[in-house]
């Protein structure tokens, strides 16, 4: 009698195709260990290196209610990366090796947030948009493969839907205003629309490892999929605010039910990722500058905790 | 500059209405105080709970996976520990 005996990784697989999530202390190929640290920890500097933009605008916000709301959005974004963090950590990746990548500029992030934040439209096109647009990415993520990064992304979705509303609200706040603030709510979409459709990766053509990892269900929609649901979802809100879209090919495809829409410039996008984008420096040093300054609060915990301990053990 | 990872904690937490603690993560914190103070930051920014349990993660001792099962074997054929294996009369009521 012949005997079907699966190997290791084919047992891996049949369980990732029948929805079984993997854990940490499970069995799994090398590959898939390291893809994933890769893209939870860039994602989780993503959300570390996005505090800084918005972080901008605190001190400057017009109202404390406005002020109040996003000190609680940024401090979401800093927790968004601790579980991230983590859940990569659980992988055998170490915090400060990953932070020493992010760092030196070896580990990548998000280069929407290499752009600047001008106005106080801004505000309202970063949560709009740009949360907007790692909602879409995110939300499917909350059925990947790996279990401690779907209970992590499971927390982040919950949250993230208040962003996109507070951005919305204020971007529907200045459209209703004089027509300065419309203006400047237009002008924000005008330089934020194109970076924002960036966010969703290079065209699946030139996207290789998409293949392997909606085979390993690290994810679930490819860079094109996302992008066009994005484009069919934002388009009616633009239009609602009284707001253009700035894309000249952009129109309605009554056969495919969706937008027709231009092309990225994709010029700009590997530009940016190379790491000139218009605030690479500006963020990566205000990230280094941070880390550094915190150093000594760092050592003086566990010195006083070992200090403590000492004395506990001395008393008992 | 010595370069020294403040340890990480695993964090529990219990709800409001709920029974138990659960596991929602973990952080990394120099002492136990630093520990749930960081926790009630981290995960419990919206009323998520009440208490928090914080612990050491290399205290943590796991079941392997690989022995799973083998381990929870002697439980598979005992399903007279459920009460439904019970055949009870149908004039017999609150039972
Ligand atoms: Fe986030
Ligand atoms: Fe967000």
């Amino acid at each position: 009698m012949e005997t079907l005996e699966l190997t290791q990784e084919e047992q891996f697989q049949a369980r990732i195709d029948a929805d079984v999530r993997i854990e940490p202390k499970d069995w799994m190929p090398d590959a898939y260990r390291k893809t994933l640290i890769r893209q939870i920890s860039q994602h989780a500097h993503s959300e570390l290196v996005g505090m800084l933009p918005e972080g901008n605008w605190i001190t400057r916000a017009p109202s404390l209610k406005r002020k109040s709301i996003l000190l609680a959005k940024v401090q979401d974004e800093a927790g968004h990366g601790l579980y991230l963090y983590s859940a990569a950590e659980t992988l055998g990746a170490s915090r400060d090796q990953m932070l020493a990548d992010l760092h030196s500029g070896k580990a990548k992030y998000s280069s929407i947030f290499n752009y600047p934040t001008l106005s106080w439209a801004d505000m309202g096109c970063v949560g709009w948009l740009v949360d907007g647009a790692a909602i879409l990415n995110q939300v499917p993520l909350c059925r990947t493969s790996y279990g401690p990064y779907a209970r992590a992304m499971v927390r982040v979705c919950k949250e993230e839907s208040f962003h996109q509303r507070q951005g919305f609200e204020i971007m529907q706040t200045l459209c209703e205003g004089s027509p300065e603030q419309k203006a400047m709510a237009q002008e924000g979409l005008n330089r934020w629309w194109w970076p924002t459709l960036m966010m969703f990766g290079p065209k699946d053509s030139e996207s290789p490892n998409t293949a392997q990892s909606m085979n390993w269900r690290i994810k679930r929609f490819t860079n094109d999929e996302l992008r066009q649901k994005f484009v069919d979802m934002m388009v009616p809100q633009a239009e609602f605010l009284g707001l253009t879209v700035p894309d000249p090919n952009l129109k309605w495809n009554e056969a495919k039910q969706g937008y027709d829409f231009g092309d990225v410039d994709w010029e700009e996008f590997w530009n940016v990722v190379k790491g000139n984008g218009m605030c690479n420096k500006e963020r990566l040093q205000a990230r280094v500058q941070a880390h550094e300054e915190g150093a000594w609060v760092r050592e003086a915990a566990l010195a006083h905790a070992e200090k403590r301990k000492q004395r506990e053990a001395v008393a008992a | 500059m010595t370069q020294k990872e403040w340890p990480l904690w695993e964090v529990f937490i219990r709800s409001k209405q709920g029974l138990d603690h659960k596991h929602v993560g973990s952080l990394h914190a120099a002492d136990a105080e630093m520990a749930i103070q960081n926790a009630r930051d981290v995960y419990t920014r919206r009323l998520e709970g009440v208490s928090i349990w914080v612990v050491e993660s290399t205290n943590v001792h796991a079941s392997n996976p690989d022995d799973a099962a083998a381990f929870y074997e002697p439980a598979n054929d005992k399903i007279y520990r459920h009460p439904t294996f019970y055949q009870v009369p149908d004039s017999i009521k609150h039972m």
